[in-house]
């Protein structure tokens, strides 16, 4: 399959559970979906991620409420798995004491580097392997960082399930050129090939917080760069949807232009793979106790066609009412003219659209609370 | 020594319930089991060396979570996983 060829195979969807995982294959016509799995059945599969280099290898970030993170790794698309021979973990004597508790974020290496892969965990430390997922090291640029315990406010967990790091994003013009999220923590990035960080906060909001400019302990909850205009970032934060084109060094609080009743809250934010000015969110209630469900029970999408000066809603096919939830990774896109889109949420459905967000229809449901959906692109003539 | 393997740990040891393993303190057990079942230790120890939150070792009779208890070849060691959500 090729990313614009729907006349063939339609994408590939890997979805990760609290409970295991599992691939969803549509026909060319991205209409009729078939579901494979589960994989790992009881297991928490926090991420699973295709490496589009190789279009082979699977990864998939695992743990299960007894046992402790791991990564298992397929190299024929989930027909056969095995176990890293080391896992992401800190180092043995680690003076902090650090143990980690998941593995929550992959992320494959840059295209000139076939094998690397990185791996963000809970709490906040970063992991990198150069064998396409057999043995992990600890990135030593980051974990030990002098600066580390401030950025991740060690010993405190700030998030309900431990604060985690996320959002790997690496320039496609430089491997040494890497951009990250804390949840919490805020926006880092390194120049250097994970040796040297800054944070990148400035103008993005921390309503928790009584700083009002605090250089970190942002929420990003979600980051992404432009493939096609790497100078150009977004995020999902905690508090509201920001844009920033480097070398710019401030967000801009883009989601300032949502409705106001709906607000510029929540967790994912996805980019049109060949238009940089493109970018789906899902809105989620972030008033009152914060309930984070769709703002009035009234689910939808909504899309920015000029870098965030405008957004549309896109409902059509989604209830009239419900009350979803849309994690960080659950969201994603193909590559496909007109672009699908795809969300999955807390309550187990999955939901399409082949035509950018204008018509949505469920494709699953009944699944266990879904942490994360991927597009997929396997080699070779059928998934 | 017998060892006893809950069920989340026998995809490391082809299913078996129990199996041999020597050693002369909780410690050394787990980790001749981790060099005849490779990766079983790092999911019930973390890097530090820590017994993980949900799970349980018992000598005999007694839960231990200080791993350098001695053992001796009569001993009988059994892991267990504790409570622990739905």
């Amino acid at each position: 399959m090729t990313e614009n060829d729907p006349g063939r195979d339609g994408p590939v969807l890997l979805v990760g559970t609290r409970k295991g995982a599992w691939m969803l294959t549509a026909d060319g016509q991205r209409s009729a979906w078939q579901s494979t799995g589960p994989w790992f059945l009881g297991h928490i599969i926090q991420h699973l991620v295709l490496d589009p280099r190789d279009g082979c290898t699977l990864l998939a970030a695992a743990s299960t409420g007894h046992l402790g993170p791991t990564v298992f790794r397929s190299q024929d698309l989930g027909q056969t798995w095995a176990e890293a021979t080391r896992p992401p973990a800190f180092a043995a004597g680690d003076p902090l004491e650090r143990s980690l508790k998941s593995v929550f974020w992959l992320s494959p290496g840059h295209e000139r580097e076939p094998g690397v892969w990185y791996a963000g965990g809970s709490p906040q430390g970063l992991f990198r392997t150069e064998d396409g997922g057999d043995t992990w090291e600890p990135v030593t640029g980051w974990n030990d960082h002098p600066q580390w315990a401030t950025w991740a406010e060690w010993p405190e967990q700030n998030t309900p399930d431990g604060s985690m790091l996320h959002s790997v994003c690496i320039d496609p013009r430089d491997p040494d050129h890497l951009y990250l999220g804390l949840s919490s923590g805020g926006v880092f990035e390194s120049t250097g090939g994970t040796t040297d960080w800054a944070p990148l906060n400035a103008g993005s909001v921390t309503a928790f917080l009584p700083e009002t400019e605090p250089e970190f302990g942002h929420d990003p909850h979600c980051l992404r760069l432009h493939p096609l205009r790497p100078d150009r970032l977004y995020q999902q934060n905690h508090c509201g949807i920001y844009r920033m084109d480097r070398p710019e060094g401030r967000w801009v609080r883009i989601g300032d232009n949502m409705p106001a009743a709906v607000g510029d809250i929540g967790f994912p934010i996805e980019l049109h793979p060949r238009d940089p000015d493109t970018a789906w969110v899902f809105p989620m209630d972030g008033t009152d106790v914060w309930p984070r469900t769709s703002p009035d029970g009234r689910p939808a999408v909504y899309v920015t066609r000029d870098a965030g000066e405008s957004w549309t809603r896109q409902d059509a096919g989604l209830p009239e009412q419900a009350w979803m939830t849309v994690k960080r990774q659950a969201m994603t896109l193909d590559a496909h003219d007109p672009v699908g889109v795809y969300f999955g949420t807390t309550s187990g459905e999955v939901w399409a659209s082949r035509d950018e967000g204008a018509r949505w229809s469920q494709i699953a449901a009944h699944l266990p609370e879904i942490y994360s959906v991927e597009l997929a692109l396997p080699a070779g003539p059928s998934a | 020594m017998k060892v006893r393997i809950p069920t989340p740990l026998r995809s490391y040891t082809d299913q078996a319930a129990v199996v041999e393993a020597g050693g002369s303190t909780v410690a050394d057990v787990l980790a001749d089991l981790d060099e005849h079942h490779p990766g079983l230790r790092f999911r019930m120890v973390d890097e530090q060396g820590r017994l993980r939150p949900h799970m349980k070792v018992f000598v005999n009779a007694d839960a231990v979570r200080d791993l350098t208890t001695p053992v001796g070849p009569a001993d009988e060691v059994t892991i267990m996983q504790a409570l622990s959500g739905g």
